[in-house]
């Protein structure tokens, strides 16, 4: 009998390309722009079930919005809405430069992703909450925080709003409505349910939002928040950012036999939504149709937005090792600030050469917010938060054995 | 003054902190409308409402990861694992968040929780239902670990815990629950009716947090000991007539350190006792804590007796349980030493 099987063997997902190879990104479809519905919000999840497979789009190659997820944005909100996206890319470009010049010593890009953080934010009220990972500084710059403060907390130095006590970039702002970035992943997940269980258990009107990558959906931490979402109806959007890299290690790792990471939502009765990442009308119209839920208590939403880690993971990484040089240049979605831009040139609202002077203005305003910073210090030089900073805030109240500690260490 | 079992302690410090306070929360697995296994929770989903005592899905991951965003809100849950044996799989939300967000985020987010779990052994739960992981929560800072012996203690303790700033982890010695016991398992059960401490004032009182309590006044040998242990120090120091003088330690984190070294300069010698297993236990540190302030006065080396290093065994439990019969060859070591 058992001779009738023929032996086990283990099957490991692969990329489809790995560096030398051409880029492929024919097993991601792409639907046309337009072309998905939008149902109302009050919809039962399983009357849209397909929305977890396709993808939600509003700009069409042309650069024109269609269907009936766009119009919901002015010509005013849309130029925002590009000022925010080229302010964290020129963010970026800078704090990558002052991490090689040893000014600290970590820094992660947002890339390909400005779009997601940045459109997101535009759909939620003062008061709500965001459970970010480390890529969504947008959420912080469209959400007016001072990029001085960001860069002082990159920067490690006397004006730190974490006083030198966390990793660059895990910021932390309560008034801006954006939760202490842990560094271990997918811990936030859980944490963005129990505060949005909170808010109505409270009878609030706040809501939440949870922040998770592809990769981190495979923690526990995933699963649980999705069940207590699910359980209480918490007044949450759980937002999956899919951005094809998990470090080294491709998305098909973690999704495993799963068609979308959208889909995971299906099983626990969440309404389950992919929207295209790079585009900032869609991601903004989906999140609004998120948000607009869980404020109607009508419960979670889970959505996944499609995009490319066109950077590296972080400055510690290197992607030619694992994936094509060139293969940025294949992703289908495009760039979300070229695509915004061609839109706004298309309404008539915007053109080549006020974008170029408005790069060069956006550019100035993140070097003077820069020299700012630096004359807080940077991590080896100048003003440094105080090594008695590094013995405060452990507890309410310094218990003896630290206070005999700090006092060892002389300070 | 009313007599309480250490359950109903629990459940009244509870009651009355939710009464006081519509921010406290309560939940976990049975909790709500059953009450909790162990029934500490019982009639407070009746009284406060679903919302504010609930149920929850088996996923302890779950209930601390969506406590410390309650917290974070502004809350104050008092959330339950079932066992104590069933944490680790919230350990990385306890260790790596709510034990460090009130330092990384400068304190603009804190996280005042409480994660209440009946630990020990002592009822024949084999390695499942037996565990004292207290030791794996000292060593993190940012957290505090509790460890009540009776009743008042219990009650005056998790009111102090729901009341602070910080996350506060709250042993509960599930053989302590309905009595006092002090290892001689072939005796009767004595109740905590008939036992001072079984006396709990009705209203609202807290016992401070990171304060110990001396038990037995003595002389000769210093014990350190926390929950079960407690009673079961008594019993070796009345058998062996040997005149230890007991410290309930109540706070393991942090520490009463004073109230230690006064005893232990005051004795010269000093053994520490608990149910937990040996290596890397909370008695190194207190064995190293001991003799970095006391070395001069010691007249014997410190002593421990603890657990053994072995799974907490189902047949075997009264060979492995830390009885009195050891506790006191321990004392009569340090004394001929």
């Amino acid at each position: 009998m058992m001779d009738d099987f023929p032996p086990l063997s283990l099957h490991v997902p692969e990329p489809a390309v790995r560096p030398g190879g051409t880029p492929d990104f024919s097993n991601v479809p792409i639907p046309k722009a337009g072309s998905v519905p939008r149902p109302p919000v009050d919809v039962d999840p399983r009357d849209i079930r397909d929305l977890a497979f396709s993808i939600i789009r509003v700009l069409n190659r042309e650069g024109e919005a269609v269907g009936p997820w766009s119009g919901l944005l002015s010509d005013e909100a849309l130029l925002e809405g590009l000022r925010h996206m080229m302010t964290l890319r020129a963010f970026d470009a800078r704090m990558l430069m002052a991490q090689r010049q040893g000014k600290t010593s970590f820094y992660m890009q947002h890339m390909g992703e400005e779009a997601v953080s940045c459109a997101f934010r535009k759909a939620l009220e003062p008061g709500d909450m965001n459970f970010p990972t480390y890529r969504q500084a947008g959420l912080l710059i469209a959400g007016g925080y001072p990029m001085v403060d960001m860069m002082n907390q990159i920067f490690s130095n006397e004006a730190d709003p974490l006083k030198g006590r966390q990793l660059p970039i895990m910021y932390s702002s309560k008034e801006h409505g954006f939760f202490s970035i842990s560094g271990n992943l997918g811990t936030q997940f859980v944490q963005a349910v129990g505060w949005a269980m909170a808010s109505a258990i409270s009878n609030d009107t706040r809501i939440a939002a949870g922040w998770i990558g592809d990769g981190s959906t495979a923690e526990s931490d995933f699963h649980a928040a999705l069940v207590f979402a699910s359980t209480y109806r918490a007044p949450v959007v759980l937002n999956i950012v899919n951005n094809q890299w998990a470090i080294s290690t491709f998305q098909g790792i973690a999704r495993g036999g799963a068609g979308t990471f959208a889909a995971r939502g299906l099983g626990f009765g969440i309404p389950a939504l992919r929207v295209d990442g790079n585009d900032y009308l869609a991601v903004y119209a989906v999140a609004r149709w998120a948000a607009e839920r869980a404020r109607r208590n009508l419960g979670p939403t889970l959505v996944e937005y499609v995009t490319y880690r066109v950077g590296a993971h972080s400055t510690s990484d290197d992607p030619s090792a694992y994936r094509p040089k060139d293969e940025s240049e294949a992703w289908p979605l495009g760039d979300p600030v070229i695509r915004l831009k061609n839109h706004l040139v298309r309404r008539g609202v915007w053109s080549e050469e006020r974008h170029r002077q408005a790069e060069a203005e956006v550019m100035d305003s993140v070097i003077m917010a820069q020299k700012e910073a630096e004359k807080h210090g940077t991590l080896h030089s100048g003003g440094k938060p105080s090594v008695r900073d590094m013995f405060e805030g452990v507890y309410a109240e310094m218990p003896p054995h630290l206070r005999r500690q700090r006092h060892q260490a002389g300070v | 003054m009313p007599r309480m079992t250490m359950i109903e302690a629990i459940r009244s410090a509870i009651d009355i902190s939710m009464e006081r306070d519509g921010k406290v929360v309560v939940f976990g697995e049975d909790v709500g409308y059953f009450g909790g296994v162990f029934r500490c929770t019982a009639g407070l989903q009746q009284k406060y409402g679903k919302t504010r005592c609930f149920d929850t899905p088996i996923s302890e991951l779950g209930i601390v990861g969506t406590a410390i965003g309650m917290a974070a809100y502004g809350l104050r849950p008092c959330v339950e694992v079932q066992f104590a044996d069933y944490v680790y799989p919230a350990y990385d939300q306890i260790v790596s968040e709510a034990a460090r967000i009130r330092y990384r985020s400068n304190g603009q987010f804190t996280c005042p929780i409480v994660v209440r779990m009946p630990s020990g052994g002592g009822i024949f739960g084999g390695q499942t239902h037996s565990q004292s992981p207290e030791a794996l929560f000292t060593h993190v800072c940012g957290l505090k670990v509790v460890v009540p012996s009776n009743p008042r203690d219990a009650k005056g303790l998790l009111i102090s815990a729901i009341e602070d700033p910080d996350p506060v982890i709250f042993l509960e010695p599930k053989r302590l629950y309905n009595g006092p016991f002090d290892g001689h398992h072939e005796r009767p059960v004595t109740p905590w009716s008939g036992h001072p401490l079984g006396e709990v004032d009705a209203g609202h009182f807290t016992v401070p947090l990171g304060k110990a309590e001396v038990r037995r006044q003595g002389s000769s040998v210093t014990v350190l000991a926390y929950g079960t242990m407690v009673y079961v120090a008594e019993a070796a120091a009345q058998e062996t007539g040997i005149d230890a003088e007991i410290i309930d330690l109540r706070t393991l984190l942090p520490l009463d350190l004073d109230a230690i070294i006064e005893s232990v300069r005051k004795t010269g010698r000093c053994v520490i006792v608990h149910e937990a297993t040996l290596t890397s236990g909370f008695g190194a540190e207190l064995a190293a804590l001991v003799q970095e302030h006391c070395f001069y006065q010691l007249e014997a080396p410190v002593g421990r007796v603890t657990g053994w290093d072995t799974p907490y065994p189902h047949a075997q439990e009264w060979d492995y349980f830390p009885g009195p019969a050891r506790v006191g060859e321990a004392l009569v070591r340090a004394m001929e030493a």
